[in-house]
């Protein structure tokens, strides 16, 4: 090597400022990263607009989620293959004005819960009662998941309870009890699923129901004839459970349409969320498949096209485990938040911000990544997400649980589980292959995120800070308004866990608006009466913003049905438009700031 | 393999006896008229295109096209201005591809980086006029100690199915065989497989799960590509037997310690160490000659 003495030397000056780069760089993220310090609720009032306070005990709430106990031959890595379960979802159930709780168990013979809200503070659980607590006995499976919907458009919210089991469908019997009528209904016996959405594909004015199998739907998990249940692949698996898509025939009874619809895939999904994504009137599916790619279904009504890799939401394999929308920029478009796994130095997928690329739009529609760009991309092994405005400022913020398995402290199970996931399908897809895990964890014991929008492009965590301290191993969340004070809150499930009950103060004077959604339940030319699939788009300050009722987003889990805005300081409210599943177009002029807006659809 | 073609002429030229394994006997016909230079890059952009196609394994062409033009440009560049020619690009290529693939980050900045730190480690990290790591296996070792907040690799894309690992396993053999480098390959397979038994027996874990990694498509890369590397490796046969059979003790050794990147972290340590004995003893052996030839 020739060269004189200068270039060398400049030559080695240039090595050793590539070699410090990475400092560099963490220096420089560091410095406009998040606030990680823990602050007292004035300070963070004063900072950042809202504070949490975790208030399950004094409200009441004293539920602990139980993993399943999956045959014996599974036992070496139970705490893996038992890791799902938590759940919780908002209904109110009974019509009393205020979102009641419902919360899943996952042990056999342990008890699902249904918190009434009684209008004080406090909640009691009164799903023994209601008939919807012991649906986990021996032969049936265990809970996974529950949506609510009302599929019969009698003005109660039904329950759907998703299961590693056989699926339940229960009736809401006008607030006084549930009547199971699963058999009435023609569900299948058995479905090893972690996710279900209702909704109205098809426009009739009755609700359909998505279900998104993980295991395939021929194991039981409590009595195997094989350890070949795995995943083949870590990133491009299709030996999961089925999918189904269960048209509301209206008469109590449902049709399975998947296959003839469009829908067939074998991918291990764990999270769907369906909105109108084109502003073509009816509502497209995505899919957050676990060890493999998301999957975007474009509905025309009739039937679903997959177009995951045109839109780009498909293309690159992760392990999806959320699916929540949200117009995170005020320009009347969702972005699509999916949760996936990073762990330093030895995977780092980071999670997905699918935002629609500028100047695609209806059929053409493009989503680009930009969960880099916004901050909004490393969370740990990330579970369940919601997207919602914690702090009134008129920007939706996005809290995300996370945690895998948190065991013993000091030891992980990382090495063996990178191990094998590279391995090849024969020895991957064995469950005796895999390496016991002798009470280790696995990316457990991590600290959640709560991601404050500055409504410019940037998302700053701030979970320390305004209270959200837990490191339970979280799966589920769920925001709600629960004691109608025109503030977020959030509840939290986690895996052999602590129900979470996170309040809400919100600096005062920024505003607040809510929509209560009543369709009218007529299958001519109505919607669904949970009005679910019903957007509202608000114009106040020069801004937009549009969310629409959801039957089911995040992890397994149900946001409540009304939607809430954050309006900032000063609010000049334009005008609210409600567009119907059914098409009608409704606008309301100069809504009240600070109120909660019962509409009901016009005849 | 992959730097077969990385050092320049003049670097050639003060090593005469160096294996050149581009250059074919002469009394061989050869098994492709393709120029052996550019086999192993033809080689690993099949990979590629094989893994991307049936699998889509980039996540992003932009990232594995950032990788390797910041790897060539580089290459040009320096060897400009230290060699005074401009070097033949292949060699770069493969660096460039090989971090392309192997990095996996969610940012761009790592691939230019990994590709940059890789191939000026091979103008700076000299002794004697030869560059003793594996520039690929130099800057993803590096980027997985400084940047792992960041940066993983992959160890989990193409499918994890047989037939894609089974083309890649015969196609890489032949080639490997062609260029006489196959031993290498051959040794460190036999002794990984040996390892992992034994290491089943020491640890209770299933056989299945210590012999997993080798079956996935790190390793596809690791044996063909970096393990292989001529300019990296010692000259004699016996020699290349024995130093591939260390890095999979020192890969063991890692494996019992719960490394998760055992395997390039071995050759990180056990390449290099051995390059510099090498070079040691050849300075002995030409001062021994140098007294003779005085005396």
């Amino acid at each position: 090597m020739t060269g004189n003495r200068v270039a060398k030397f400049f030559l080695v000056l240039f090595f050793i400022g590539l070699l410090a780069t990475p400092f560099v760089i963490k220096r420089m993220s560091a410095a406009r990263e998040a606030d990680k310090s823990r602050t007292d609720a004035k300070t963070a009032l004063a900072r950042h607009g809202f504070y949490l306070e975790e208030v399950s005990h004094a409200a009441g709430i004293n539920f602990v989620h139980q993993s399943p106990k999956l045959d014996p031959k599974l036992d070496p890595i139970m705490p893996e293959v038992a890791s799902m379960g938590a759940s919780v979802s908002i209904v109110d159930f009974d019509r009393d004005g205020w979102p009641d709780i419902y919360v899943t168990n996952s042990a056999i013979g342990s008890k699902n819960a249904l918190y009434r809200n009684m209008h004080d503070g406090t909640f009691k659980d009164v799903a023994s009662e209601m008939g919807i607590a012991d649906v986990n006995q021996p032969g049936t499976g265990v809970s996974t998941g529950a949506v609510w919907g009302d599929y019969d458009n009698d003005g109660y919210e039904d329950l759907f309870l998703i299961k590693w089991g056989r699926p339940e469908l229960y009736h809401n019997d006008h607030g006084h009890g549930f009547t199971r009528v699963t058999e009435q209904a023609g569900l299948p016996p058995w479905i090893n699923a972690n996710t279900a959405i209702w909704f109205d594909y098809d426009g009739d004015g009755l609700l359909d129901l998505f279900v998104g199998g993980y295991y395939s739907e021929d194991i039981d998990l409590w009595h195997l004839t094989t350890t070949r249940i795995m995943p083949d692949s870590f990133e491009y698996a299709k030996n999961g459970g089925r999918k189904y898509l269960f048209h509301n025939l209206g008469n109590g009874k449902f049709e399975e349409v998947s296959a003839q619809l469009g829908i067939n895939s074998r991918r291990w999904s764990l999270a769907a969320a369906a909105a109108d994504l084109r502003g073509s009137g009816h509502p497209d599916l995505f899919v957050a498949n676990d060890y493999g790619v998301s999957e975007l279904y474009f509905n025309d009504g009739k039937k679903f096209h997959d177009v995951g890799e045109q839109t780009g939401v498909g293309f690159a394999p992760k392990s999806g485990m959320n699916a929540a929308f949200g117009d995170i920029l005020n320009q009347g478009r969702y972005a699509v938040y999916v949760s996936n796994i990073s762990e330093d130095g030895i995977l780092i997928q980071g999670n997905n911000l699918w935002v629609p690329k500028e100047g695609t739009a209806a059929n053409a529609v493009k989503y680009q990544n930009l969960a880099r760009d916004f901050g909004v991309e490393l969370g740990g092994w990330s579970f369940g997400a919601q997207f919602g405005d914690l702090n009134n400022d008129g920007t939706l913020d996005l809290y995300l649980t996370n945690g895998y398995i948190s065991l013993d402290h000091n030891r992980s199970y990382w090495y063996d589980f990178s191990k094998v996931a590279g391995g090849n399908s024969t020895i991957i897809g064995d469950a005796k292959n895999w390496p016991a895990f002798e009470g280790r964890s696995l990316s457990g014991y991590q600290s959640k995120r709560v991601w404050l929008n500055d409504g410019a492009g940037k998302f700053i965590d701030v979970a320390q800070a305004i209270g959200a301290t837990d490191t339970y191993d979280g799966r589920s969340v769920a925001l709600v308004d629960l004691w109608n004070r025109g503030a977020l809150d959030v509840v939290v499930a986690n895996q052999n866990g602590p129900l979470l009950v996170y309040k809400n103060t919100v600096a005062p004077e920024n505003q607040w608006i809510e929509f209560e959604l009543e369709g009218t339940g007529s299958s001519h030319s109505g919607s669904n009466r949970s009005a679910i699939g019903a957007q509202v788009t608000l114009f106040w300050n020069g801004q937009r913003q549009v969310q629409e009722v959801s039957g089911g987003s995040g992890f397994a889990a149900q946001n409540d049905r009304r939607l809430h805005f954050g309006l900032g300081r000063n609010p000049h409210i334009e005008k609210a438009i409600i567009r119907w599943p059914s098409g009608k177009v409704q606008t309301i002029d100069q809504p009240a700031a600070n109120q909660l807006h019962k509409m009901k659809e016009p005849a | 393999m992959s730097e077969q073609t990385s050092v320049p002429v003049v670097s050639r030229q003060t090593q005469p006896s160096q294996i050149q394994p581009h250059q074919a006997p002469a009394q061989r016909k050869p098994l492709f008229s393709l120029d052996n230079r550019y086999i192993a890059p033809a080689f690993i952009t099949c990979i590629l295109l094989a893994g991307h196609l049936s699998f889509g394994i980039l996540e992003s062409y932009q990232k594995t096209l950032l990788a390797i033009v910041t790897s060539i440009l580089l290459e040009l560049v320096l060897g400009r201005i230290f060699f005074q020619k401009w070097i033949h690009p292949a060699s770069a290529y493969i660096t460039g591809i090989s971090v392309g693939i192997l990095i996996r980050s969610p940012a761009f900045w790592p691939y230019a980086l990994c590709s940059a730190i890789s191939i000026t480690s091979k103008y700076v990290l000299r002794v004697k006029g030869r560059h003793i790591w594996n520039p690929s296996n130099f800057g993803i070792s590096v980027m997985l100690f400084l940047a792992a907040e960041t940066v993983a690799t992959l160890s989990i894309q193409w499918g994890n199915y047989l037939l894609p690992m089974l083309v890649i396993w015969v196609l890489g053999s032949v080639i490997i065989w062609r260029l006489r480098r196959f031993h290498i390959t051959g040794i460190y397979i036999a002794s990984f497989i040996a390892f992992a038994f034994l290491r089943s027996w020491m640890t209770g874990s299933p056989w299945q799960s210590e012999i997993a990694p080798i079956t996935g498509p790190m390793y596809q890369l690791f044996i063909f590509f970096m393990i292989t590397d001529p300019k990296t490796t010692v000259r004699s046969k016996r020699g290349q037997c024995l130093v591939v059979f260390l890095v999979a003790v020192v890969e063991m050794v890692l494996r019992l310690y719960q490394v998760v990147y055992a395997p390039f972290y071995a050759l990180f340590v056990v390449g290099p160490t051995a390059m510099l004995v090498e070079i040691w003893l050849d300075s002995r052996r030409s001062n021994a000659t140098k007294l003779t030839v005085a005396q």
